[in-house]
């Protein structure tokens, strides 16, 4: 119990005195997981509501993919990009292994099939209650699309955060791939990671609390703005 | 509510464009000062100690190089090296390093200091190895099937511990119970297994110095000459991998092993006991 009043005194206090090299760590935890998010959702939200929409081929394997992914493991992800990224694979030539950029691409991968698969199962009631009668309206399903998003955008703004939630979270690929350099790759995670192989317990456990209420302030922030801006 | 919809993407957009070219602005500052910058490819026990924490501001302001540091273990530190994502390696497993050497992967071996290994353990030492050799200590923890944590992850220690089993006459890849537990992490996560379940450890002097969840474990075999523990540094081959910054790498490994920088070594001291032990101009080590 010692540990748990130790760490809950240390996380005040790195609050209180937020030094340079926490501030660092804050803000690269948080540019990489919003924008690798952000990547996610670019890519995954139209994806998802297409699967929703349209009648394609091969669809619910599609469906039956992403939701497998959902279970993908960050380390194995880590690991694949790594040898896509590393000078002798593929992209070696990119020289961008080590850098906060191979963080941003793993932990986009990581988020695509969450928001595929969230978006998919919320477009699809959208589209049950809606759909029918934006076709009646002669829109196509491709025009129909967007007023549909706009009708589910709570929802996507819940997958938007799960993909963040999931980035901001992990530790298996970033660690990886970005190898945890002080001052240019580490994050919250993998200084947490860090701190607990020194066996500097508490310090990890404090920099846990933290990242909580990072993560907490994010999706506040998150919902307020959705608020706001929707009118409500 | 449509345009609503638009202008909180636009606002969510701007607001994660923000803060991420903060971060770059911040990345990039650093590396435009300091475009000199290498990554070395070395082990936990260097970073887990302190060392490079204590070193590297040295470093960059003595020769301006930025050093990156991936803490990995002394096997996968080499394999990065091998991969070409890394300029330098800054290892502990000799053996291991003139493989590397004999490969082509690496230029030349700078011997750079030393510390030693001890076996830790409970301070009760329920199988009684206090004070013992190194063999005996380890012959002992077998018989009586004593919990002993092994890293099990190829690092410069896990080397280090293979051998002296071998040399204690135990096959402990065929010969071994659940009392030994191979955990293939870094010294810290071993050593808080240790912690945590009384068991005995192998761990090298300056990790341990560091350490700060010992629990009940304590010091038990130490100052066997077997117990050495010797560090050294090698430029990854450009003529493998045109991409290493040879030049930097070879300007940091020069400072290492210059008067200037084995007495800065000597100097990174923890509650004034010293971690390493510089040893640069001795040719055998």
């Amino acid at each position: 119990m010692n540990e748990f009043a130790q760490a809950l005194d240390t996380a005040v206090s790195l609050i209180c005195h937020l030094d340079a090299e926490l501030r660092e760590i804050v803000f690269l935890s948080l540019g990489v997981s919003l924008t690798a998010a952000l990547l996610a959702f670019v890519v995954g939200a139209p994806l998802g509501t297409a699967l929703a929409i349209y009648r394609i081929r091969g669809k619910s394997m599609l469906i039956v993919v992403a939701n497998a992914l959902l279970g993908l493991p960050p380390v194995v992800v880590g690991l694949a990009v790594y040898l896509l990224l590393s000078r002798s694979g593929p992209l070696g030539s990119l020289g961008i292994l080590f850098t906060p950029t191979a963080m941003i691409v793993a932990q986009a991968i990581l988020g695509v099939p969450i928001v595929v698969a969230l978006v998919h199962r919320i477009m699809v009631d959208v589209w049950a209650s809606y759909g029918d009668a934006l076709l009646v309206d002669g829109a196509s399903r491709l025009r129909a699309s967007w007023p549909l998003m706009c009708i589910g955008r709570e929802g996507l703004l819940t997958a938007f955060l799960a993909a963040f939630g999931r980035a901001i979270a992990e530790v298996g690929a970033i660690i990886v791939v970005g190898g945890n350099i002080r001052g240019y790759t580490r994050t919250m995670t993998t200084a947490i990671a860090l701190e607990t192989s020194k066996g500097d317990l508490s310090f990890a456990l404090a920099l846990g609390i933290i990242l909580v209420i990072l993560s907490m302030t994010v999706s506040a922030v998150s919902f307020l703005l959705g608020r706001v801006l929707t009118g409500r | 509510m449509k345009r609503l919809f638009s202008s909180f993407c636009v606002l969510a957009t701007i607001a994660v464009a923000s803060l991420s070219a903060q971060g770059w602005a911040q990345n990039q500052s650093q590396n435009q000062s300091q475009n000199q910058s290498i990554v070395v490819a070395s082990t936990t026990s260097t970073q887990d100690s302190g060392l490079f924490g204590y070193l590297l501001p040295i470093v960059r302001q003595k020769t301006g190089i930025e050093v990156k540091v991936l803490a990995q273990g002394t096997g996968q530190a080499l394999d990065t090296a091998r991969r070409g994502d890394a300029d330098v390696v800054f290892v502990h497993a000799k053996s291991a390093e003139e493989k590397f050497l004999a490969e082509g992967f690496g230029v030349k071996r700078y011997p750079v200091m030393y510390n030693d290994f001890v076996v830790v353990g409970p301070k009760e030492d329920p199988a009684g190895i206090k004070g013992k050799d190194v063999l005996t200590a380890l012959q002992t923890i077998k018989t009586k099937a004593a919990p002993f944590v092994s890293r099990g992850d190829r690092s410069g220690t896990h080397i280090a511990e293979l051998k002296l089993w071998n040399e204690a006459g135990i096959d402990i890849a065929k010969d071994h119970g659940s009392w030994y537990k191979e955990i293939g992490q870094g010294m810290g996560p071993a050593l808080n297994m240790a912690s945590a379940s009384n068991a005995y450890v192998l761990t090298d002097r300056g990790t341990w110095l560091a350490f700060q969840n010992r629990g009940d474990l304590a010091i038990l075999v130490e100052g066997d000459k077997r117990l050495f523990n010797q560090y050294g540094v090698m430029l990854v081959n450009p003529a493998k991998h045109p991409t290493v910054k040879a030049d930097a790498g070879q300007r940091f490994i020069d400072w290492l092993v210059s008067p200037e920088g084995q007495s800065v070594i000597a100097g990174y001291k923890i509650n004034g006991q010293q971690l390493f032990y510089p040893n640069a101009n001795d040719p055998n080590a």
